[in-house]
């Protein structure tokens, strides 16, 4: 446990001294607050707009971006120190390849964690302070909800991330191996999804399609924080799974699920990787 | 009871027979230099007693113990290992790095700025690592393979980078350590200056052992002739006549081992002797003689 949180916290302190943990907070909450002020700038005004447009429009933008930066945090994870010889070293020293790979994980999930609630929280606060139509109750519980599934989403990803690293012996391979995985989740899956329900003319069973949502982290982070705000009119894929109404909770518990067995996947591959 | 004994260890990786049937016995307190081309089987060699891989035929004990098992890795604590071209964390200052190695190997940060002292690091503990030149990363990187006092102390090229008076200085520590009970496995090939510190040569070509023992042994086993530099207005007698291999102002003769002082004692007491320079073959010609016999042997 000890060599765990030892190797997390060299891993954090590299986060705050290349200016990853600055630089994702402050993104986070600009996107925030941008998307709170300007929201309504199509309909020919800014100030900030209700609660409901804030979270669905952030977390349809949330979507692509919290994945790229997860992957580009920690692609390198591995094969970085591989390069640079420090993995070698560090397995001469008496701790087991599970723990150097926890510690890392940790580390960089701990970042992603840190920013995301910093960047997220403070624009919260902000619109807490100035926007006068929402209500401290609301925007805390929204926001709760919207920071947790971000963090979970790009723990995912970082778990997606570490896989490709433990599987590459050069860093520009993983590099580009995590462009194409997000290029798959983030993109590819849901036009796969809309093709196929045009190309079958909606003849697909409406029981069985909202579960293949559940395949894609990315659609569960959507599907948690648009179902959270029912009312809102849905437009788009997502508006498949009001099918069936998935809970909260087993939302969560799906990227839980897909967390916990990308982690035991990179364990596996990383145990098994060669010097 | 030896420190490390490797009993015909195999490594193969795929196609490559990386090391056919090695046996090595590295006895507490002995200064260790292993010897070879690139793809000699040293690194192999150096990796196999660390327990990073697994041997594929033969047995390795280090400490009296497999070091591939996981109940091995308290053995660790005891080891010191420093690679081949290592950069360290470029972000975090030079203390910060060996901090990190200290707590995870279970030793004070008190024993990481002792250390840095004594590599001569003082004044750039506070520096980030980016801005060390390659000398100071090579020192950090002893300093990182000396936490903990390890019993075992295994250098891939340490010398790399350091300059003379820096390598002078990393001989005389290796020697302190060897004082303390220390056994030390150094892997270079980079030869100069590294005889006086060396207990025992070994040099490896394709995965086999060549040569072993120390530089006595070495040129006996090698028998390669020593040079003769002789100035002055000498005629030296008819059978030395034929020794003679140039001649411009100074005489360069070979003789063999075993003729050395018999030719020292004639050559002295030639009339019109000003100077004389003897020339044992140093490690690097030894070197050269075994891996250069073991490709011509390739070559048939």
């Amino acid at each position: 446990m000890n060599a765990i949180l030892t190797v997390a916290g060299k891993e954090f302190r590299d986060g705050l001294r290349n200016r990853w943990i600055v630089a994702i907070t402050v993104i986070f909450a600009v996107l925030a607050i941008g998307l709170a002020y300007f929201g309504a700038a199509a309909a020919g005004r800014v100030g900030f707009t209700s609660l409901s447009t804030t979270i669905v429009s952030l977390a349809s933008l949330a979507v692509f971006i919290i994945p790229l930066i997860a992957l580009m945090l920690a692609y390198d994870g591995v094969v970085g120190e591989d390069e640079n010889g420090t993995l070698l070293l560090l397995m001469t020293y008496p701790l087991s390849r599970w723990q150097i790979l926890l510690g890392k994980m940790a580390g960089h999930g701990a970042i992603m964690a840190f920013s995301t609630l910093l960047g997220f929280g403070s624009a919260a606060i902000i619109m807490g302070l100035f926007a006068d139509s929402t209500s401290w109750g609301d925007l805390i519980s929204a926001f709760s909800l919207f920071i947790v599934s971000a963090i979970l989403l790009g723990w995912v990803f970082i778990a997606f991330a570490y896989i490709i690293s433990t599987l590459v012996t050069e860093k520009s391979k993983a590099a580009g191996m995590a462009l194409i995985v997000w290029f798959l989740f983030v993109l590819v899956f849901d036009l796969g999804l809309l093709g196929l329900l045009v190309g079958t003319q909606g003849d697909v069973n409406a029981e069985l399609f909202p579960y293949l949502l559940l395949l894609n982290p990315t659609d569960i982070f959507r599907l948690v924080n648009i179902s959270y705000f029912a009312s809102e009119k849905i437009t788009g894929l997502m508006a498949i799974a009001q099918h069936v109404q998935f809970s909260t909770i087993t939302l969560l518990l799906g990227m839980l699920v897909w967390l916990s067995s990308s982690i035991g996947l990179a364990l596996l591959f990383f145990n098994r990787r060669s010097l | 009871m030896s420190i490390v004994e490797l009993e015909r260890v195999e490594k193969h990786y795929q196609s490559v027979h990386a090391l056919q049937g090695l046996d090595l016995v590295i006895q507490p307190g002995e200064i260790l230099g292993l010897f070879g081309h690139n793809g000699a089987g040293k690194t192999t060699t150096i990796k196999l007693i660390l327990g990073l891989i697994e041997a594929t035929k033969g047995t390795v004990r280090v400490f009296g113990e497999d070091p591939t098992l996981s109940e091995a890795r308290n053995l660790r604590r005891k080891l010191g290992f420093l690679q081949e071209n290592v950069s360290f964390y470029d972000q975090l200052t030079g203390l910060e790095v060996l901090n990190y190695f200290a707590k995870l190997k279970g030793v004070s940060k008190k024993q990481s700025r002792e250390l840095l002292h004594q590599v001569g690091l003082d004044h750039a503990i506070k520096r980030r690592v980016k801005t060390y030149s390659k000398g100071m990363r090579q020192r950090l990187g002893l300093a990182q393979a000396l936490l903990g006092d390890p019993k075992l102390l295994l250098l891939d090229e340490p010398t790399v980078g350091l300059d003379p008076i820096a390598t002078q200085d990393f001989y005389q520590r290796l020697n302190q350590l060897k004082e303390r009970g220390c056994t030390i496995i150094l892997c270079s090939h980079v030869l100069p200056g590294v005889e006086k510190y060396i207990d025992r040569g070994l040099i490896m070509g394709h995965g086999h052992i060549l040569a072993e023992g120390n530089l006595d042994d070495l040129r006996a086993k090698a028998n390669l002739p020593l040079t003769l530099r002789i100035s002055g207005d000498v005629e030296l007698p008819e059978n030395l006549q034929g020794r003679i291999k140039q001649r411009n102002g100074e005489i360069h003769m070979e003789v063999g081992l075993e003729e050395k002082m018999q030719v020292m004692k004639t050559v002295m007491s030639l009339p019109g002797l000003e100077n004389i320079d003897l020339h044992l073959p140093t490690l690097e010609d030894l070197y050269t003689y075994f891996t250069g016999s073991m490709q011509l042997e390739a070559e048939k």
